[in-house]
């Protein structure tokens, strides 16, 4: 194993029912890269973000951390879904964080659990987050007392206090304000910058375009292409230029 | 003075004792038990494999469904003749808590409920354990959905308390049964009586406003 393989992910699928949400889905994230995931409404992504991080099941499929290939389709123990859920952390669309603790409890709570940090530690590595974030005056508030902007920077500082190898991102600026998304993806730009490995779903072209090394496509579950923002953005394949039009008129 | 302030101030004494000898450690004694009942099954009812899931069901119904004197005849008097024989002390308290519990559990199960599933999932993706998300993110949460209902249910339970004279209890409300007997003043006994209840209720709300003040500390 080494730091540097990518993420591999083989032959993910997943059904709801009858649907089929993702349809034997496979990528390589290579880490230190920012992938954007691009696709129409129901095309899989939130699913796929979700698969990666175990929220949800996947039917079938391997995921390969840099020390195997795991299969997820079968049965895991709980202790094996903790030990893959610990490479990745989730930044959501809602942001979800946690309204009865401050924005320091927020950032610092799953450390202290998880890692039996003291709370001086935490609040520590807490504050030095939050400040990266822009929040450094914010610790004590409470998530109700926040812009969403600022909610949402919470959240991604809540994320890094994991330390994953991964950082999942579902429409991280989706439900907010286009001045209070560009706090949001400045944030993001900074870690991009750092060579952070960051998985990013948005609806944002102009994202992809300055920011992603890597665009994947995906649609009815199956990713459609996958190669850099350049080829994404000169393509000629008719769905894709379809919706280019589509999501820029909108 | 007026004869029903005489009797209300000689009486007082009397009552009070019972009020603290009885009423309160019974409540608070009941109320205990009832709040662990009340979160053991409601998590029973939300997670537990189904036939624990059923039991828990089939408990909240037997003592939602059948009335709380029913039941304390039921284990006093009921119970002996199946070799299991209880002081009434012991059956009250039993009884109030298993009563009270079956209210409080479906209280705690909805306060669980009302939890949007966004949190579960933060939690999970911290990759908090189970036990770490149900300490750390659904207990406090759900603490202030939780507190209106079960103040509520506790208030029965303090009310409910006034049936043990039914299986041999002296509390305030038979000690003012027996002094209505003995000076033929049922409407000033009775009276004094409730308002002691209302005195004890009351203080039971202040109580309850403060603690909930303290659990929406984070609530604009
Ligand atoms: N829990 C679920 N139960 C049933 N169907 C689901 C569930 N989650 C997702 N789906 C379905 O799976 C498909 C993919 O959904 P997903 O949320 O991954 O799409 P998406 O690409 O994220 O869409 P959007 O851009 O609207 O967020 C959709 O058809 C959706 O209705
Ligand atoms: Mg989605």
């Amino acid at each position: 194993m080494s730091a540097d393989d990518p993420l591999r992910v083989r032959g993910l699928r997943k059904t709801f029912g009858d649907l089929v949400a993702l349809d034997d889905v496979s990528l390589d994230v290579e880490r230190g890269t920012t992938s954007v995931l691009l696709g129409p409404s129901g095309s899989g992504k939130s699913t796929l973000l979700r698969c990666l991080n175990l929220l949800e099941k996947p039917d079938a499929g391997t995921i390969d951390l840099g020390e195997g290939p795991i299969e997820v389709g079968g049965k895991l123990t709980t202790a094996r879904v903790r030990e893959i859920r610990a490479r990745s952390t989730m930044v959501f669309q809602q942001f979800n964080l946690f309204p009865h603790l401050t924005a320091l409890g927020n950032v610092t709570l799953a450390p202290r659990e998880n890692r039996g940090l003291s709370r001086q530690a935490a609040e520590q590595r807490g504050r030095e987050l939050l400040e990266k974030v822009g929040l450094a005056d914010k610790a004590d508030s409470y998530p109700d007392r926040l812009s969403g902007g600022q909610q949402q920077r919470v959240a991604i500082a809540r994320a890094l206090a994991m330390d994953p190898d991964f950082l999942l991102f579902d429409e991280p600026t989706s439900a907010l304000d286009p001045e209070l998304a560009a706090e949001v993806v400045a944030v993001l730009s900074d870690l991009a910058a750092e060579h952070r490995t960051l998985v990013v779903v948005t609806h944002s072209l102009a994202f992809a375009k300055q920011v992603a090394d890597r665009v994947l496509f995906l649609e009815d579950g199956k990713i459609l292409q996958d190669g850099t923002p350049a080829e994404f953005f000169s393509s000629e394949d008719e769905r894709l230029r379809r919706f280019r039009e589509v999501i820029s008129s909108v | 003075m007026p004869r029903f302030l005489e009797l209300w101030i000689e009486s007082l004494p009397r009552l009070l004792t019972a009020l603290v000898e009885m009423t309160v450690p019974l409540s608070l004694l009941s109320f205990a038990i009832a709040l662990v009942i009340a979160v053991v099954v409601a998590l029973a009812r939300l997670y537990a494999p189904a036939p624990l899931k059923a039991l828990a069901w089939m408990y909240v119904q037997v003592f939602r469904g059948t009335p709380l004197v029913v039941q304390l005849f039921i284990v006093y008097f009921g119970l002996p003749g199946v070799g299991i024989e209880l002081a009434a002390f012991p059956a009250a308290v039993i009884t109030l808590a298993l009563n009270t519990g079956a209210y409080a559990s479906e209280a705690v199960r909805a306060s669980i409920l009302s939890i949007p599933r966004g949190q579960f999932e933060a939690a999970q993706s911290l990759n908090l354990s189970r036990a770490a998300t149900f300490r750390k993110v659904v207990a406090p949460q759900a603490m202030r959905i939780v507190l209106p209902p079960l103040a509520n249910d506790f208030i029965d339970l303090v009310k409910g308390t006034s049936l043990v004279f039914a299986i041999t209890l002296i509390d305030v409300f038979q000690v003012g049964r027996q002094i209505a007997a003995a000076t033929y003043e049922p409407l000033i006994m009775y009276t004094e009586v409730a308002l002691i209840y209302l005195a004890l209720v009351s203080l039971l709300s202040l109580g309850q406003n403060q603690l909930e003040k303290k659990v929406s500390a984070h609530v604009r």
